[in-house]
């Protein structure tokens, strides 16, 4: 028994409806229809597709790979075939269909030859590393990949560890369920979380509306072989978020620029820490889930559901959902939200299903004017200004939300609930986030395309400069060349010059050693020539004279 | 009366001193407003402000050459930040400069495309791939939608394509309430 609690900011407590689906065990749900598993089940990159329509894959067989850094591996929740891989609904808040791998299982339940690892034998980084392949998540609702998690990358290591089996919000009883069955494999999950990171201290921290999961935690605790704290907090929503139970258990305030890691303490779920065990004793990956059906149904309850199955086909396991039904909200009342159809698969981070009606969740009147009561910040558990947050929202003056810590919310909904003019407090803040997103991304895209369009402009100067370059050269090389070609004519005048000159030195040789007779017919013929040439100037004199 | 105006003359003889020595070290290059117009202009470069590209807009404007109603990719915000910044009064875009339009990128139709590359010169932030004589393709992820790309084209193979609503670039809704028939 832990000696010391530290109540945290605000909180609300809204009427609890947990009775309703705790009145049984945990109830398999047999296999059947075509399974579909969305690769978006969790935080980070989208897995890679390692299948093809119709591959046949055996029960456990890596449907899609994590890429990249924070990402989480897809498998087959059964063996069977692969239909197709195309885009379909998923359980999100756009109610916009993405890319599902969809599988029909051959009702063989055929395993693929699993791999158990002896966890205590083998070094804490290859045990993480393989962690990658199974494609545990936070089974929480957060859907963080769960081997980024356990490799805390800043230097102090894990103090503390805590196991987060509070489940604050109203209508879930998954993790309760899991608590009071499985005690023993959560224990022995602790015990593998522990010595992965190394934490000095175990505390499982549980609300005190879950007396028999917490006898249940502290007999398993009792029999392990590491020192584990059941922690039995006050029930206050929402003490399950992962920054209010580490302050509620060790008072430790997480700074809001840093994760816990960065203090010394890392937070997992229950459900999470069974699926790191099972995922090394028995080599089995992330395949099935706890999940509370609840609401308006006929027998609300605890499911063991294999991952991909239809929110339709869960609620006819839960005797079918009553006919005034008019909504399905996955997660709970205070955080969940609507599902576009009842058609959409149940996924890693789907832990509780309400068929919700009028007369559970009655339509809030419209929202009146803010009256500045302040009733919000008295509530907000993380001691923020939601009635500023709200103006700031409401006039898209994001920069403002932003300087007052609105990345900070956690949506817990404390506000809204409290508000007594309805005002939907938190639609406004998720508004306000997605359009600071979205403007930071297109800030971001800006920056790229001014960077490109720069260089482009530098490039082409550049080009222009090369070509400027190579023309000047061009042209100076032509310049040389008619040099040369001077040089060259001045060497044929000289040549002409030398020719001439010698052709001015040379007399003809050819006449000095003839007969004398031969040299008077040569003077006869030389003197008749010369009369002949005379002859016509004299008659054009005449000519002229005449 | 000497010594005042000796005392003024050494005082004024300093500080010019100090003035100038700062204004020296203290120098800033280019036109730091150009640069906080630019900050926030879109950067498409399409030239629809009739500019030949952001930059040359965002130094008309410093100055006084170009109005702030000129960029409809921008849009409304844009022209108000631009308002804010400056401190005048907003406007509304002049419709001469053309609409907003929602955000597309530029998809080529490879069966179609010739390879004559002028869609590549064409573009101002290099996101069109390819070289004489074969297929182009557009980086979606670079381009802007600035659609300098689209005249150019003898093959007429460019189209403009909205950016599909997706489940990663969804956007959570402004909150309405839903108006009620009571008679």
């Amino acid at each position: 028994m832990i000696s010391k609690l530290f109540k945290f900011h605000g909180g609300v407590h809204p009427p609890e409806h947990k009775l309703e689906s705790t009145t049984g065990a945990i109830r398999p749900l047999p296999l059947g229809s075509p399974l579909v598993l969305p690769l978006r089940q969790h935080v980070g990159n989208l897995p890679k597709i390692r299948v093809q329509a119709g591959d046949r894959v055996l029960k456990g067989r890596l449907l899609a790979e994590a890429e990249g850094n924070i990402s989480a591996a897809v498998h087959a929740p059964t063996s069977g075939t692969v239909v197709s891989i195309d885009e379909q609904l998923i359980p999100h808040p756009s109610g916009l269909p993405d890319v599902c791998i969809t599988l029909q299982p051959d009702g063989e339940d055929a395993w693929l030859e699993r791999k158990p690892v002896d966890w205590r034998r083998t070094d804490r980084r290859v045990l993480i590393a393989s962690l990658r392949e199974s494609g545990i998540v936070g089974m929480g609702g957060a859907a963080f990949p769960t081997q980024i998690k356990l490799r805390p990358s800043g230097e102090p290591g894990i103090k503390v560890l805590i196991i987060n089996g509070a489940e604050c919000e109203p209508y879930i009883t998954c993790d309760d369920l899991l608590m009071r069955e499985r005690a023993d494999q959560i224990v022995k999950g602790i015990e593998v979380a522990q010595y992965l990171l190394g934490a000095e201290r175990c505390i499982v921290g549980i609300e005190d509306n879950k007396p028999q999961a917490a006898e249940a935690m502290r007999a398993a605790c009792s029999r392990s072989v590491i020192k584990i704290e059941v922690a039995v907090v006050p029930t206050l929503y929402p003490s399950g978020d992962a920054r209010r139970l580490i302050h509620l258990l060790t008072h430790i305030e997480v700074p809001s620029d840093k994760r816990s890691t960065d203090v010394g303490v890392q937070v997992f779920n229950v459900a999470t820490v069974v699926a790191v065990y099972r995922y090394f004793e028995f080599g089995e990956p992330a395949l099935s889930r706890i999940v509370t059906v609840t609401g308006n149904v006929r027998h609300p309850g605890n499911f063991e559901v294999p991952l991909g199955t239809s929110v339709a086909k869960l609620l006819e396991a839960a005797g079918g959902a009553l006919s005034d039904t008019n909504d399905l909200i996955m997660g709970g009342p205070m955080m969940g939200f609507s599902l576009p159809s009842s058609q959409v698969p149940v996924t890693k981070a789907t832990n509780c299903i309400i068929a919700g009606a009028p007369k559970l969740f009655p339509a809030l009147p419209p929202a009146l004017p803010c009256i500045r009561c302040a009733r919000c910040a008295e509530a907000c558990p993380v001691s923020l200004q939601p009635q500023e947050l709200y103006w700031f929202a409401k006039s898209d003056n994001f920069e403002k939300a932003r300087d007052y810590q609105l990345f900070d919310c956690i949506e817990c909904g404390c506000c809204s609930y409290v508000c007594p003019s309805h005002i939907p407090l938190v639609q406004y803040y998720r508004y306000a986030k997605s359009e600071i997103i979205a403007l930071d991304r297109a800030k971001q895209a800006a920056d790229l395309a001014r960077e490109r369009n720069e260089f482009r402009l530098a490039r082409i100067e550049r080009e222009k400069q090369e070509r400027a370059a190579k023309h000047a050269q061009k042209t100076a090389g032509t310049k040389a060349e008619t040099a040369g070609d001077e040089a060259k004519k001045a060497a044929i005048a000289a040549a002409l010059e030398r020719a001439k000159a010698q052709k001015a030195e040379v007399v003809p040789q050819n006449t000095e050693s003839l007969a004398p007779a031969v040299q008077a017919e040569i003077a006869e013929i030389d003197a008749r020539r010369g009369e002949a040439l005379a002859e016509p100037e004299k008659a054009a004199q005449e000519k002229q004279e005449s | 009366m000497l010594t005042a105006i000796l005392v003024m003359a050494g005082l004024a003889l300093a500080l010019g001193v100090v003035l100038g020595y700062a204004a020296l070290k203290f120098k800033v290059e280019g036109d730091p407003l150009v640069d906080k117009i630019d900050a926030i202009l879109p950067q498409t470069q399409c030239g629809q402000c009739g500019y030949p590209g952001c930059k040359p807009y965002a130094t008309a404007i410093a100055k006084g050459e170009a109005d702030i109603n000129q960029c409809p990719p921008g849009g409304e915000a844009g022209m108000r930040a631009l308002a804010d910044l400056l401190g005048v009064e907003p406007k509304p875009l002049n419709a001469e400069h053309g609409l907003p339009k929602p955000k597309s990128v530029a998809v080529i139709d490879e069966s179609l495309c010739i390879g004559c590359t002028l869609c590549i010169q064409a573009c101002p932030v290099d996101a069109i791939l390819g070289a004489a004589k074969h297929m182009h393709t557009v980086i979606a992820s670079e381009c802007t939608g600035c659609e300098l790309c689209v005249a150019p084209c003898p093959v007429d193979c460019i189209d403009m394509v909205p950016i599909p609503e997706k489940v990663d670039n969804w956007k959570w809704r402004y909150p309405v309430f839903s108006l009620k028939q009571v008679a």
